[in-house]
């Protein structure tokens, strides 16, 4: 049986599908029982999901220019 | 290295890479205007510095048209991208004394609870703090979110940033990202989960409920 802390330390290696059999399951019974570690799994996911959702940074438009003029320099 | 569907060349990148070569300037700019960001944000994590973090973006474009006559496609473009990018920052954040491979060994945060927030059994003492997370939506749309997370992210060690920004940033898998920072698998993970976790602690402590 695992307990709360182990949960925290094991949470990426089950997310990313690399705990064994038994160690799966045994996450898994835990979650269903615990609702506070449901939260700091909710948690970690959101979290991951959030930096997917970080504004993404333009190039600058000089910079550009820049690079496309060389493109077509490369490539005559 | 493992070999995974998504690390060839796919027949987009085949494309791609012909009309590269054919010297298609509109294939150029959308290849620019899709990788330029997270060039920037991933050399950040090596230079340090916005404005050298934008020098080793820019040579490594010139490096991928220097290159891509070369190309083979034995990984798909954007690791053979991502490899010219994360090597030239690392040699520039070691020529700026920004990091050195042995700095990041050291690091002992390891971004997970403290053991008082657990009793003498390991079950949660002080539990986690609700942070917005059953709104995901509205979470990430609020600017206290964000500035935390890039705070959180400006705070990393070189390559731990590097995985978190190539992973949950950019959306590469594992094997990928091995590939292009030529670390292991486990270690992939282990940096990776620090990583979250620290993010996790970080919105938890900014913006945490009782």
């Amino acid at each position: 049986m695992l307990n709360c802390q182990q949960i925290t330390q094991l949470v990426t290696d089950y997310v990313e599908g690399r705990l064994s059999f038994g160690k799966r399951l045994a996450f898994q019974m835990h979650i269903g029982m615990c609702r506070h570690c449901r939260r700091y799994l909710r948690q970690m996911r959101v979290a991951t999901k959030a930096l997917g959702s970080l504004p993404r940074e333009p190039i600058p438009a000089d910079v550009k220019q820049e690079l496309l003029e060389r493109f077509k320099n490369w490539k005559a | 290295m493992k070999g995974t569907a998504s690390s060839v060349a796919s027949a987009e990148d085949t494309e791609l890479v012909k009309s590269l070569r054919a010297g298609d300037p509109k294939a150029f700019s959308t290849l620019v205007d899709r990788h330029h960001g997270t060039f920037v944000r991933v050399a950040m994590a090596f230079v340090g510095d916005r404005s050298a973090a934008e020098e080793v973006a820019q040579d490594t474009w010139m490096a991928v048209l220097t290159g891509l006559g070369g190309f083979e496609g034995r990984s798909s473009l954007k690791t053979w991208m991502f490899r010219i990018l994360t090597n030239r920052a690392k040699t520039r954040g070691v020529r700026d004394a920004r990091s050195s491979p042995s700095a990041l060994d050291e690091e002992r945060d390891e971004g997970l609870p403290p053991a008082d927030r657990f009793n003498e059994r390991g079950m949660w003492a002080s539990p986690p703090r609700p942070f917005g997370e059953d709104t995901p939506e509205k979470l990430v749309l609020r600017h206290e979110s964000l500035s935390c997370i890039e705070a959180e992210l400006a705070r990393l060690p070189a390559v731990q940033r590097a995985v978190l920004t190539l992973r949950d940033i950019e959306g590469l898998d594992a094997a990928e990202v091995c590939n292009i920072l030529e670390i292991g698998e486990t270690n992939q993970r282990v940096l990776l989960h620090r990583a979250r976790s620290k993010v996790r602690r970080a919105l938890e402590e900014e913006l945490g409920t009782d």
